[in-house]
């Protein structure tokens, strides 16, 4: 177990510095931080050569690249442009957006699972093609549309909730915009769910269990649900790292200044640290939840060991 | 040896989407499509899942609605006579009137002309990124699968990084700074980041199709390299491939308009989905109309392509009849 620990933290170091390179290199040899500072007036070259100075800038850019990150894993990501420390900034969208996508994986898991248990067991009646039918629709549906119109319909039309998340964003006004984020992914684990329950349901071991006078919901339960859910904790767990960077139509649509809203604001203005800083946290997550996901296994499946 | 490895009579089926890339080997081969297997003759693949489809209604509806989006795409004063850039502001918002079912948006203009043309853009980034990516993903996943090797592992590795970038983010940063405002910058970037996915899936199916016997009696009879990959492995990999590139087609167009709808992918005075949805959402508690039906067409249009991939994929699985 540890050595596979460890061989899986070696090969994500690969991973990591060139995920944080792709947008490092978009950001800032793409783009133009310095100008973006200025805004639409031409900078005078002076100053601009002293803050390029400043900011490291006038390196070339692997050794900017690295420059920063020795800084980043010194604990210190920058100042944005505004002059915030971009820890601060972090320190108050992290929170915001990690109630947002708990609320989300909840949904995920509980209502999809749920329903997907329910149709496989069903496979081919009513119940059954009814959930698919709804899962299709729910997946072709882009999130800024779902978004919009139950926005529109529970927070607009019948006052259910408030249409728009108050800045602090305690979790009661988290749970509309949580399904919304959650909505694609919810329609993913029923049917992923569903497929695994109903190749597992003619199992031998299944049978076996019936066969021994087991009551049924032991066997669903025990037997058939534990061995059904490798696939979707996969899923589920690779989802976490795509909701909190996939969150930012959703915060945009409800005003949730999450990590989402910061990276917006932060892309549109060019607001480099921040950009670079968000990213860089938001791929370790990432690596994190599939690495978590891996070891997730050994414990649903007792024949994964890792030697 | 089962009918099914020779790539001559394995292209039926997939003709309809006519969408290139992956799909360019087996087309070439179309004429093949309405032939029957000879009596006595073990089926192909190819032929049952065609015979499975040309029944499955999910097929026949998704079909005719691609066929019908592609048809307005090409020519849309088919159906909408109007020019989707000529506004009155002094009809700004108004509701539905003669001639002009769906109303009018926040510039005045109308937003059934603006619905139908917005299919143009769609389409084209749909197609030209599933060509691209499926072309891309195809060859470096199916190479990798073949020759195994470091050459799979740097792989491996670089798709990895990008899947580490959450796809809307890379987007944003990515094409806000891209000052070419053409279709083809949101192109080359659906490509750059949605060919690991489909390259991920050409290599297990390679990795699976070499193993089989025939690969191993057409090596034994002294085939090439390239020619058992081409002849061989390719037309039996092919399957999973196209499965998801259909499905891809679909949820590109979403990230096209997602795109375009946080302001970064096509941009006015381009017809898009996306962008009118984007401009119609400020309004929508005085004239939901304005978000709805371009909101719809864009559903629709995704729902059309995931229904064709699903209804492929559950023709050529035969774990699922």
């Amino acid at each position: 177990m540890g050595h596979y620990v460890i061989r899986r933290l070696l090969q994500m170091i690969p991973v990591f510095i060139g995920s944080t390179f792709l947008i490092f290199f978009m950001v800032y040899a793409l783009g133009d931080p310095v100008a973006a500072l200025f805004g639409d007036r031409a900078p005078d070259p002076a100053v601009a050569a002293q803050i390029r100075k400043d900011l490291y800038l006038d390196h070339p850019l692997g050794a900017q690249y690295v420059h920063y990150m020795s800084q980043v894993f010194a604990g210190n990501f920058g100042t944005a442009f505004n002059g915030q420390a971009v820890t601060a900034l972090m320190g108050s969208a992290f929170p915001v957006t990690l109630r947002l996508t708990l609320v989300a994986i909840v949904f995920e898991a509980v209502i999809g699972i749920m329903l997907g248990v329910v149709s496989g067991l069903r496979r081919g009646r009513t119940v059954d093609t009814s959930v698919l039918l709804l899962t299709l629709i729910v997946v072709s549906v882009p999130t800024f549309v779902s978004g919009y119109v139950l926005q529109y319909l529970f927070g607009v039309k019948w006052e259910l909730v408030n249409p728009s998340v108050s800045f602090a964003a305690p979790i009661d006004q988290l749970i509309l915009p949580g399904l919304v984020l959650a909505l694609v992914s919810l329609a993913y684990v029923t049917r992923l769910t569903r497929t695994s329950i109903a190749e597992n349901a003619r199992a031998d071991y299944v049978r076996t269990a019936i066969a021994k006078g087991l009551p049924r919901g032991r066997v669903i339960r025990r037997h058939l649900l534990r061995n059904s859910l490798i696939p979707v904790v996969t899923f589920i767990g690779t989802d976490i790292g795509a909701l909190m960077g996939g969150a930012i139509v959703t915060e945009r649509i409800f005003n949730i200044h999450g990590v989402g809203y910061q990276l917006y604001q932060g892309i549109l203005r060019q607001n480099s640290p921040t950009v670079v800083g968000f990213v860089t946290i938001l791929v370790i997550v990432f690596l994190m939840a599939n690495l978590l996901v891996d070891l997730l296994y050994a414990l649903l499946d007792p024949r994964i060991r890792y030697a | 040896m089962p009918d099914s490895h020779h790539p001559e009579k394995s292209s039926e089926s997939i003709a309809p989407t006519g969408s290139g890339g992956a799909m360019g080997l087996a087309t070439s081969e179309a004429e093949t499509l309405e032939r029957e297997p000879a009596p006595g003759r073990p089926r192909s693949l190819w032929s049952d899942a065609w015979r499975d489809l040309r029944r499955n209604p999910v097929f026949i509806i998704s079909t005719l609605i691609i066929l019908f989006l592609i048809t307005i795409a090409i020519w849309p004063k088919l159906i909408a006579s109007g020019n989707p850039l000529a506004c009155d502001i002094t009809k700004s918002q108004d509701g539905a009137a003669p001639g002009h079912p769906f109303g009018f948006d926040i510039q005045g203009c109308d937003v059934y002309t603006r619905t139908v043309y917005g299919a143009r853009a769609s389409v084209t980034v749909g197609v030209c990124a599933t060509g691209g990516a499926a072309l891309l993903g195809s060859v470096l996943g199916g190479l990798a699968g073949y020759f195994g090797g470091w050459w799979d592992a740097l792989l491996s590795r670089i798709s990895d990084v990008f899947f580490g970038i959450p796809i809307v983010l890379g987007g944003l940063v990515f094409l806000s700074v891209v000052t070419n405002t053409t279709v083809w910058p949101v192109i080359g970037f659906i490509v750059l980041l949605g060919w690991p996915q489909i390259g991920r899936i050409a290599r297990g199916a390679v990795i699976t199709a070499k193993q089989n016997d025939y690969v191993q009696a057409a090596r034994a009879l002294g085939a090439s390299g390239p020619r058992i990959l081409l002849r061989h492995i390719a037309p039996n990999a092919i399957a999973p491939v196209i499965v998801v590139a259909t499905i891809a087609l679909g949820t590109y167009i979403a990230l096209e308009a997602t795109l375009s709808f946080l302001g970064v992918g096509l941009r006015p005075p381009t017809v898009s989905w996306g962008i009118d949805i984007s401009s119609a959402s400020i309004q929508i508690r005085n004239a939901p109309h304005m978000l709805l039906w371009p909101a719809g067409a864009l559903s629709l249009t995704v729902l059309a392509f995931i229904m064709l991939g699903e209804a492929i994929r559950d023709a050529l699985d035969p774990r699922l009849r």
